[in-house]
């Protein structure tokens, strides 16, 4: 589960990470308002969106199409004002007034960053917060090696760039250490990653202290990664968390009441949503073949054997071990509601799940929601000859398979060669 | 001899009242497997599937029906505690299939059981199979043929996948180890590796991946200078988008790490016989034993 930068924060806050004062926003007053308690000359406002590239991103409603293409191919000077935008002036006044304008420019309009699509999102909450004058930019990150099963704590010098790109052209520059789980991620390895990192005096106290609420942040909250990018030195030695990324294990979310209840779905596909609600696992795709499976690794295994056919998978649909009736019912229906979709294949292999409540799912769907494409049902395992039974009496149009290879080909033949 | 578990293991169930524990504990003992008894906390004396007894601790259990492994059904905010009482009570082969235990949970877990006798096999997974003498877990039974092919993957039904391909070709399977699609699991395709490889009655294996983590080159990087016998090998999630969690919470490319590529790139240079279709993975097995 994604958290938004100002949730972020305030988990931080809570567990003794400096942050810079700032308050989110849902109208332009509160934005004024916030700016006016904030106080000072310099804010920054920035739209809450999950999507990365929010700086780089422009407003559908402000620019014309030509820039969105820009921004879509990651162009390094696109014109227009961003999805992060500062605010600074000569008094508090004009500072304020720039605040205002941003939040005009964001607020109910369209954020398109290289990683949304030119659909977009929309923006409905801004983050107001004062800066932190910069010294040196660091980075710092915990999250889970699944290599050694423990936390790891992660650190660079080469801070306000993607890690990514620092791990690849200047690895030496990355420093971790790895917590124990028995005693906690020692202080000693906080000032053993503090003195790698070079630093000296407050910054060096401050920085073992940020590192361990970090630490302490990540248990508390069950995350699954916390990242400081840029953790700045300002010019008086100070410490800071100037922006912030916490991500949730979605495993843990039912005793994270509280963070759980902050969850912002305004970016997530409808579609995506309708199947959370029957406990179905969907991840919409770009391409034409409509997939229905039954476990993670075999509905991955179907888009792979699609495409390996020459064909488009349309989404990953994993129905689950022990899928009822109405389950494939709605999987189906939700399938069937992508008009991109131009057949749709049934690949089930029953262990706990039984190929004749499958057929059953699927010959009640189609009765009551009709089918306008080529339907391939491939059933194999615990009971597939009685479904496929279910299936040939049905007198439904349904194109049966009998493997998995079999399966793909009948369905990419369906929707005729590219 | 197989892998892990055989006609002699004595497995009892954790969470043996709960509707799925109860239920495949059930199919567990039709198979064949000695289903010596089971665990729920609370439930103690009293007897389920005529006349296996439960236990309210996995201690207790062990003391009286001499257990060596346990099948855990235990919900998942009680899962991991459930793992280290198996270890703690001497367990030797804990299969958790339990799916959606807190990462944080299992961090602890899992440092718990280093230095132990025991081996973990999961969380969420299928669990582990020696056909013909005993069935650990939830896959279907009725599909597996004893043979001399070891099976190990992340994905349960793709496990059920390569076996149903394996047994249609005639080749029946010593072990069938399905190690479990989360981040933190205890054995890895590593581990299964070196099992296949010591094991006497394996004579090739096939290891299926999938997208996320670095557990497949690790293993194929151990392939590469260790391994006697033929892989067989396939990467699932070859076509999904990165940044997403597909299903398994363990199966997510993220920062360019863990995609199928890599994958497939480290299973060719430890020379293990890579499939691009799921379809393969049976055809491919018999085409490698002729040569």
């Amino acid at each position: 589960m994604k958290l938004h930068e100002y949730q972020a924060k305030e988990i931080l806050r809570r567990h003794g990470v400096p942050v810079p004062p700032g308050k989110e926003a849902h109208t332009v007053a509160d934005a004024i308002a916030a700016a006016k308690e904030l106080g000072g000359d310099f804010f920054v406002v920035k739209a809450m969106v999950h999507a990365g590239g929010r700086g780089k991103g422009r407003f559908k409603e402000v620019v014309s199409h030509d820039v969105l293409e820009q921004v879509l191919a990651g162009a390094p000077d696109v014109p227009g004002k961003g999805g992060v935008q500062l605010c600074g002036g000569a008094t508090h006044d004009e500072a304020v007034a720039k605040v205002q304008a941003a939040a005009e420019c964001m607020l109910g309009n369209t954020l398109v960053t290289k990683q949304t699509g030119i659909e977009g999102v929309p923006v409905k909450t801004i983050f107001v917060t004062t800066g932190a004058d910069i010294e040196t930019e660091l980075y710092a990150a915990i999250l889970l090696d699944r290599q050694t099963s423990r936390l790891l704590l992660m650190a660079s010098t080469e801070g306000g760039t993607e890690i990514e790109e620092v791990a690849e052209e200047h690895p030496d520059a990355i420093h971790k250490v790895w917590a124990d789980p028995v005693t906690g991620l020692g202080a000693w390895q906080c000032r053993e990653m503090a003195s790698k990192l070079g630093l000296q005096g407050k910054a060096f106290k401050g920085a073992v202290k940020m590192f361990r609420g970090l630490y302490d942040a990540y248990l508390a909250a069950d995350a699954s990664m916390v990242e400081i990018n840029p953790l700045v030195i300002t010019p008086d030695q100070d410490v800071v968390a100037l922006d912030a990324k916490v991500t949730i294990d979605d495993n843990a979310v039912f005793r994270q009441k509280e963070i759980a209840s902050w969850y912002d779905s305004s970016e997530d596909d409808p579609a995506e949503v309708e199947a959370a609600a029957y406990h179905l696992s969907f991840i919409k795709l770009d391409g034409n073949i409509g997939c229905m499976v039954n476990g993670a690794g075999l509905a991955m295994a179907t888009m792979d054997i699609i495409k390996f056919y020459g064909g488009e998978p349309a989404n990953f649909l994993d129905v689950g071990g022990g899928a009822k009736k109405d389950q494939v019912k709605a999987a189906l229906t939700i399938i069937t509601k992508d008009p991109a979709v131009k057949c749709i294949l049934v690949n089930i292999f029953g262990g706990i799940m039984r190929c004749d409540v499958i057929a059953e799912g699927v010959v009640a769907a189609v009765a009551e929601a009709g089918l306008e494409v080529p339907l391939v049902v491939r059933l194999a395992g615990t009971n597939a000859e009685q479904g496929k039974q279910i299936l040939a009496s049905s007198g439904l149009a349904i194109i049966p398979a009998d493997t998995l290879a079999d399966a793909a080909e009948k369905a990419v033949a369906a929707v005729g060669s590219k | 001899m197989s892998v892990l578990v055989n006609k002699d293991t004595r497995l009892i169930t954790q969470g043996i009242t709960g509707s799925a524990g109860l239920f495949h504990s059930k199919m567990c003992k039709e198979y064949g497997t000695k289903l010596v008894g089971g665990v729920t906390p609370g439930k103690g004396g009293t007897t389920v599937l005529d006349g296996v007894p439960v236990y309210d601790t996995v201690a207790e259990a062990v003391a009286q029906t001499g257990a060596d492994a346990s099948m855990i059904f235990v919900p998942p905010p009680f899962a991991a505690d459930a793992i280290m009482e198996a270890a703690d009570a001497g367990i030797k082969v804990i299969c958790a299939i339990t799916e959606g235990i807190p990462a944080n949970d299992m961090v602890t877990a899992w440092r718990y059981l280093q230095g132990k006798d025991v081996t973990l096999v999961g969380p969420n997974c299928p669990g582990v199979i020696t056909p013909g003498e005993c069935k650990i877990g939830i896959m279907p039974g009725h599909i597996h043929k004893p043979g001399r092919i070891g099976v190990v993957s992340r994905s349960g039904t793709l496990t059920y996948e390569a076996v149903g391909q394996l047994s249609a070709a005639g080749l029946g399977q010593s072990t069938c180890l399905g190690i479990g699609g989360d981040p933190i699991i205890g054995t890895k395709h590593i581990d299964a590796l070196r099992l296949f490889n010591d094991d006497d009655d394996t004579d090739a294996v096939i290891m299926i991946g999938e997208i996320g983590g670095s557990a497949e080159e690790e293993a194929c990087a151990w392939a590469k200078v260790h391994m006697k016998k033929p892989v067989v090998g396939f990467i699932a999630g070859a076509t999904a988008p990165p940044g997403r969690r597909m299903g398994h919470a363990g199966a997510i490319i993220s920062g360019g790490q863990g995609t199928a590529e890599a994958k497939y790139a480290a299973m060719e240079d430890a020379g293990v016989h890579i499939v691009r279709s799921p379809a393969e993975m049976g055809s491919k097995m018999v085409e490698i034993l002729k040569l």
